[in-house]
């Protein structure tokens, strides 16, 4: 039998998030490349670790075909000039994609089948435009198995301002707005850069290099939000300004079993305390975390109340309203999203779990008055995911302060 | 010292007008501590297929961005400025296509002081300069980085090297005085002329790194991101770039003339003393180990003019752009569609040249290669041979282990002709002896499908007339390699008048994936490179006979530049061979080529030269004198000289008139390929138009006009007046 281990995050790092199209900073950029250079400047801060001894790779990509296809994880580990004897897998679970990958290989280092991981993903949104290639089962509409609205992403938000009309419009723009700040805040701390992978960017006007992301308006106001249209509805609710955007980026993260981890001399950012998947229907999908994230506080023998730290995934500002709405968090509440979220960052899809981890990774270091933290995020097809983390920093007396 | 901004460049940019611009692109790109690193990109808009060059409007563009930034380095708004290219390329040199055009000495001048113009204002700008060579840098391109005050380089670089020797030019901007200061005098040696003169050899990232070009290497992944990180170390004064080979006190006093007197002797013994690059670059290096760069800069401007001037460079370049453009697209090759695929090699005979031939296909083509031979201990020795050397591969880890398997499971031997029944492809190298290959062929013919292609590596047969016993002779070609059968890159494609353009195709297909050169000629004696050896040895052979010493008849062809003197090539392709080709070409042309006598007795003999232990030649064989003592009417080397050019412009033009090939680009290149004739030769026509042969022997030249150096020009206009 393997023997059963502690399951520790060790560093997680990502590229600055771009925008998506033509006019972004990675279109000349390959979405295999991105993950690459993530992986060797994952591998460069953690020079510790003998890269034969990492026992798989996993990568997500929602969209794999090209550049984002061929077995991903094994072809960006070749790349990355990791040892031909690591393996790899690629993995899918659109926007909690590389959150699987952390799950998948956290199992695998629990179960005592590895002890060192690297889990990570890539979404490039302007080489792979969501849905672009994708061929639904028409039994999906013609019996009625999912809504219209399920496959529109920005169509299931609005479906969420209908089911509570008490999260209006402007409780969303706020929410917004407040993303937006806290992001431009954290950058202002050097919360944001110390995780960043630069990236070589080539446009027709030669090379640069891409040190922040792309994506953040810290001009945003609430006039300006409340202007914008609402491109899934007429009169509707959701914008481009209170939802996350269409984004190009990689992110990984090494995992390791706290045996191996404390054998190589490696930090301790966070310890697995457990994770859960779960589905809703799919026309609600922002809902997905609520019932992920009770299925895993259950798991962990925890409370909501247990919870210092939230992460979560802003796919929509109302889809993270219904979360807290749900726990009885308030909007304003500190322990949320203290460095700001996707509606700021961007969320290219499947890499964006790690970048959730990262945070609350570092959030935890200031934080010694909390045991626990949660990163959660909702999935297209009405999912949601959930981890809780342990903080190694955590420090009673702090608690008790 | 010159003032590189006073001077007026605008005759060179007249000349530029089609040139494809390779501009400078400027951004900005933030370091640590709130620094800025201005990052220029070279970048011509085309794809790698294209590589950035370097032509005047290109560096003029650059000297201005480099104004630019000088200007911004004083404002305090840049604090270090890296110059990297396109991907996959920095830069490949200089825009040579415009050489051939140069007015006048003063343009030529000119193009090596533009150069330093605006390369040189790297190590003006106030602010720390880097390179980051991210991929091919050749001449100019790599001098680009030795004007930097630091260089990064790319692991996965494929080439980087200072070619302009094998070019009949020295590196002119900057490079002959800046690169010995950099990697010492011994390392640049090996740069500026050992490798040039190897073949064109070029340096990998990892030798640049050990060589001390780079400063440091970066893999390829995030080559760009680690160099900028690198650069933001210097310029924040956090790291320092080791400079171990940067020449010391010690060096320039004790080593450096040394060394130079060194490569001097070594030059002179492998090519002689024609070649003037090589000498100029030479006299460049040595005087690098002294004096200001500006001294260095303007001896090169000096150098490069005098280069350019002269008929030597633009020979070399007429040869380059036959080697790298018509040797790929052969003249007359029919549509390469038409090839049949070869799916097995027939090889008839398992002695040496058998033996390499079956070694080359299984390579080349890893199909099945099957030889045969008159009995089953012939044809056992070739299959061990061929394994030998496929062993010998595997040791010097050349293949793998995987491939040495491969290659040995398809390499077989038989007595039994009916094993040839499905090879597309049958090639004998049987004796040179005509009813021999006549018989070998319609005995395999019985074996073989109606379509299968046989192809003889005759050097001096008719192939029409091996072919003639044959029941579909129009499946023959001639297929004549060089020895060494690896090495020599040509192979004369011999297209009789039966000949079918399936054969010729499928000819043309099967010499490019062997990775040699093809060149179609006619079914005539000698075809090219041996009807012009023989001409020139049986000239060297009859001067012999007729009572000149050898020495005598050595120095009247020194001239050419060739890389053997006609005594040397004799003994490297064996006397008895050399003999018997002579005899050949004297039985087909009794009135032009002469046979001799003597070579029989030398052959008999076994050598003509002296040599110590080491195979080096101390002189002429005290036998071999002996033998061709007796002669009576000896001629002078001006004598041979005359006789020796005419008779090749003669039978050039002969070939020529005869449409043997098509043009004399194809007789130039395969002299330079099959024959390894120099490039400052142009192969031989530039050559024989320049000494005035051609005007000699048929009132014209093969060239109009002439390739010739604008130097050449001057001495005629001014005895107009």
């Amino acid at each position: 039998m393997a023997e059963r281990a502690e399951v520790v995050f060790v560093d997680g790092v990502r590229t600055p998030f771009g925008r998506a199209g033509e006019k972004g900073m990675y279109w000349n950029t390959r979405a295999d490349d991105l993950v690459v250079k993530a992986i060797i400047g994952l591998m460069e801060r953690n020079a510790g670790v003998p890269p034969e001894r990492i026992d798989d790779v996993a990568i997500a990509a929602t969209t794999q075909t090209g550049d984002q296809g061929l077995t991903l994880g094994r072809t960006a580990a070749l790349l990355a000039g990791l040892p031909k004897s690591v393996p790899g897998f690629a993995i899918d679970r659109m926007c909690a994609g590389a959150m699987t990958a952390v799950t998948m290989m956290g199992s695998s280092i629990g179960f005592g089948a590895y002890d060192l991981a690297i889990a990570g993903g890539v979404e490039h949104m302007g080489r792979h435009p969501m849905g672009f290639g994708a061929d639904p089962n028409p039994r999906f509409l013609s019996e009625r198995l999912v809504s219209e609205d399920a496959l529109n992403m920005g169509a299931t938000a609005e479906r969420i301002h209908d089911r509570f009309p008490s999260y209006t419009k402007e409780r969303s723009d706020r929410f917004a707005l407040r993303s937006q700040q806290k992001v431009a805040a954290a950058y202002e701390a050097g919360n944001i850069q110390p995780d960043l992978i630069p990236v070589a960017t080539r446009s027709e006007s030669g090379w640069g290099l891409a040190t922040r992301d792309e994506a953040p308006r810290p001009e945003t106001t609430l006039e300006g939000l409340a202007g914008l249209r609402t491109p899934f509805r007429s009169h509707g609710r959701v914008t481009a300004g209170n939802a996350s955007g269409l984004n190009d980026g990689a992110s990984a993260c090494l995992l390791a079993s706290g045996t191996t981890a404390m054998e190589l001399g490696l930090g301790v950012k966070m310890t697995m305390t457990s994770f859960a998947f779960a589905g809703v229907e799919p026309e609600v999908m922002g809902l997905g975390p609520v019932p992920s994230t009770e299925k895993a506080l259950r798991k962990a023998g925890l409370s909501i109340t247990d919870i210092g730290l939230f992460e979560l995934n802003e796919a929509f500002a109302v889809q993270v309203i219904s979360f807290l709405d749900h726990f009885g968090i308030d909007d304003e509440d500190p322990r949320v999203n203290e460095y700001g979220g996707a509606i700021a960052l961007g969320h290219p899809l499947a890499s964006s779990g790690v970048r959730l981890m990262n945070q609350l990774a570092h959030q935890f270091e200031s934080h010694p008055e909390v045991r626990y933290g949660l990163t959660a995020m909702c999935v297209g097809l009405g999912q949601g995911g959930s981890v809780i983390w342990e903080n190694p920093h955590f420090n009673k007396k702090a608690a008790k302060r | 010292m010159t003032d590189y901004s006073s001077l007026d460049f605008s005759s060179l940019v007249a000349i530029s007008a089609d040139e494809v611009v390779t501009h400078s692109f400027v951004r900005d790109v933030p370091l640590s501590g709130g620094r800025t690193l201005a990052l220029v990109t070279l970048d011509n808009g085309r794809d790698h297929t294209r590589p950035n060059t370097l032509g005047p409007v290109t560096l003029l563009e650059f000297a201005a961005t480099m104004d630019e930034l000088t200007a911004r380095a004083g404002r305090g708004e840049i604090h270090g400025v890296a110059v990297t290219g396109k991907p996959f390329i920095l830069a490949a040199g200089a825009d040579l296509s415009k050489v051939a055009e140069i007015p006048s000495l003063e343009a030529g001048q000119l193009l090596s002081q533009l150069g330093h113009h605006a390369l040189g204002k790297l190590d003006t700008l106030g602010v720390p300069s880097f390179v980051f060579i991210n991929g091919l840098a050749l001449g100019g391109g790599l001098e680009i980085g030795l004007n930097a005050g630091y260089r990064t380089v790319d692991a996965a670089v494929p080439a980087i090297a200072l070619p302009e020797v094998f070019l009949g030019l020295i590196p002119g901007w900057g490079g002959s005085y800046l690169l010995p200061n950099l990697i010492g005098i011994e390392n640049a040696l090996k740069v500026i002329i050992e490798n040039p003169l190897k073949n064109n050899r070029t340096l990998t990232g990892a030798d640049a790194l050990a060589l001390g070009i780079a400063d440091v290497m970066f893999t390829s992944a995030r080559f760009l991101e680690d160099s900028i990180d690198w650069a933001d170390g210097v310029i924040a004064g956090t790291t320092k770039a080791a400079r171990p080979n940067v020449p010391g006190k010690i060096e320039r006093l004790v080593k450096w003339d040394v060394a130079v007197g060194i490569a001097r002797k070594m030059l002179v013994n492998r090519i002689g003393e024609v070649a003037k690059s090589p000498y100029v670059a030479l006299d460049l290096l040595q005087a690098a180990k002294g004096g200001t760069r500006a001294e260095g800069f303007e001896r090169e401007d000096v150098a490069l003019a005098g280069l350019i001037a002269g008929d030597q460079l633009q020979a070399s370049i007429y040869a380059f752009n036959l080697v790298q453009k018509r040797a790929k697209r052969p003249a007359g090759a029919p549509d390469k569609k038409l090839a049949r695929p070869i799916t097995k090699v027939g090889v008839i005979g398992a002695g040496l040249m058998a033996s390499q031939f079956a070694l080359l296909f299984v390579r080349r083509l890893r199909v099945p290669v099957v030889i045969t031979d008159l009995d089953q201990a012939r044809v056992d020795k070739g299959v061990a041979y061929i394994h030998g050397e496929i062993a010998a591969l595997e040791t010097k880890s050349r293949i793998s282990a995987d491939e040495a398997n491969r290659l040995r499971a398809l390499v077989t031997g038989t007595t039994d002709k009916s094993l040839f029944s499905d090879a597309d492809w049958v090639i004998e190298a049987v004796f040179e002896e005509l009813g021999v290959k006549q018989s070998v062929f319609a005995e395999i013919e019985k074996f073989i499908s109606p379509e299968a292609i046989l192809a003889t590596n005759t050097s001096s047969l008719s192939v029409e007339q091996i072919g003639s016993k044959l029941t579909h002779p129009e499946r023959l070609v001639g297929f004549h390699f060089f020895n060494p059968v690896a090495v020599m890159p040509l192979i004369e494609v011999v297209n009789t008048p039966q000949t079918d353009q399936v054969t010729l195709a499928t000819a043309m297909v099967i010499a490019g994936k062997l990775r040699k050169n093809a060149v179609i000629t006619r079914d005539t004696p000698g075809f090219v490179v041996n009807r012009v050896l023989a001409k020139l040895l049986g000239e060297a052979m009859h001067a012999v006979d007729t009572g000149t010493p050898f020495e005598v008849v050595e120095a009247a062809v020194a001239p050419f530049g060739l890389p053997m003197t006609p005594f040397e090539l004799l003994e490297l392709v064996g006397l008895t061979v050399g003999a018997h080709v002579l005899d050949t070409h004297h039985a087909a042309f009794p009135d032009r080529f002469f046979e001799s006598d003597n070579l029989h007795k030398l052959a008999d003999h076994g050598k003509i030269l002296e040599r110590d232990g080491k195979g080096r030649r101390t002189g002429f064989d005290k036998g071999a004198l002996k033998i061709v003592a007796g002669g009576s009417t000896p001629m002078t080397a001006e004598q041979i000289l005359q006789r020796v050019e005419d008779g090749l412009v003669d039978e050039t033009k002969r070939m020529l008139d005869d449409d043997v090939v098509h043009a004399a680009e194809d007789i130039d290149l395969c002299m330079i390929l099959g024959a390894g004739w120099p490039f400052q030769m142009g192969g031989i026509t530039p050559y024989l138009d320049r000494v005035g042969a051609s005007e000699r022997v048929f009132g014209g030249t093969f060239h109009t006009p002439p390739i010739r150096g604008i130097g050449a020009a001057v001495p005629a206009a001014t005895a107009q007046h």
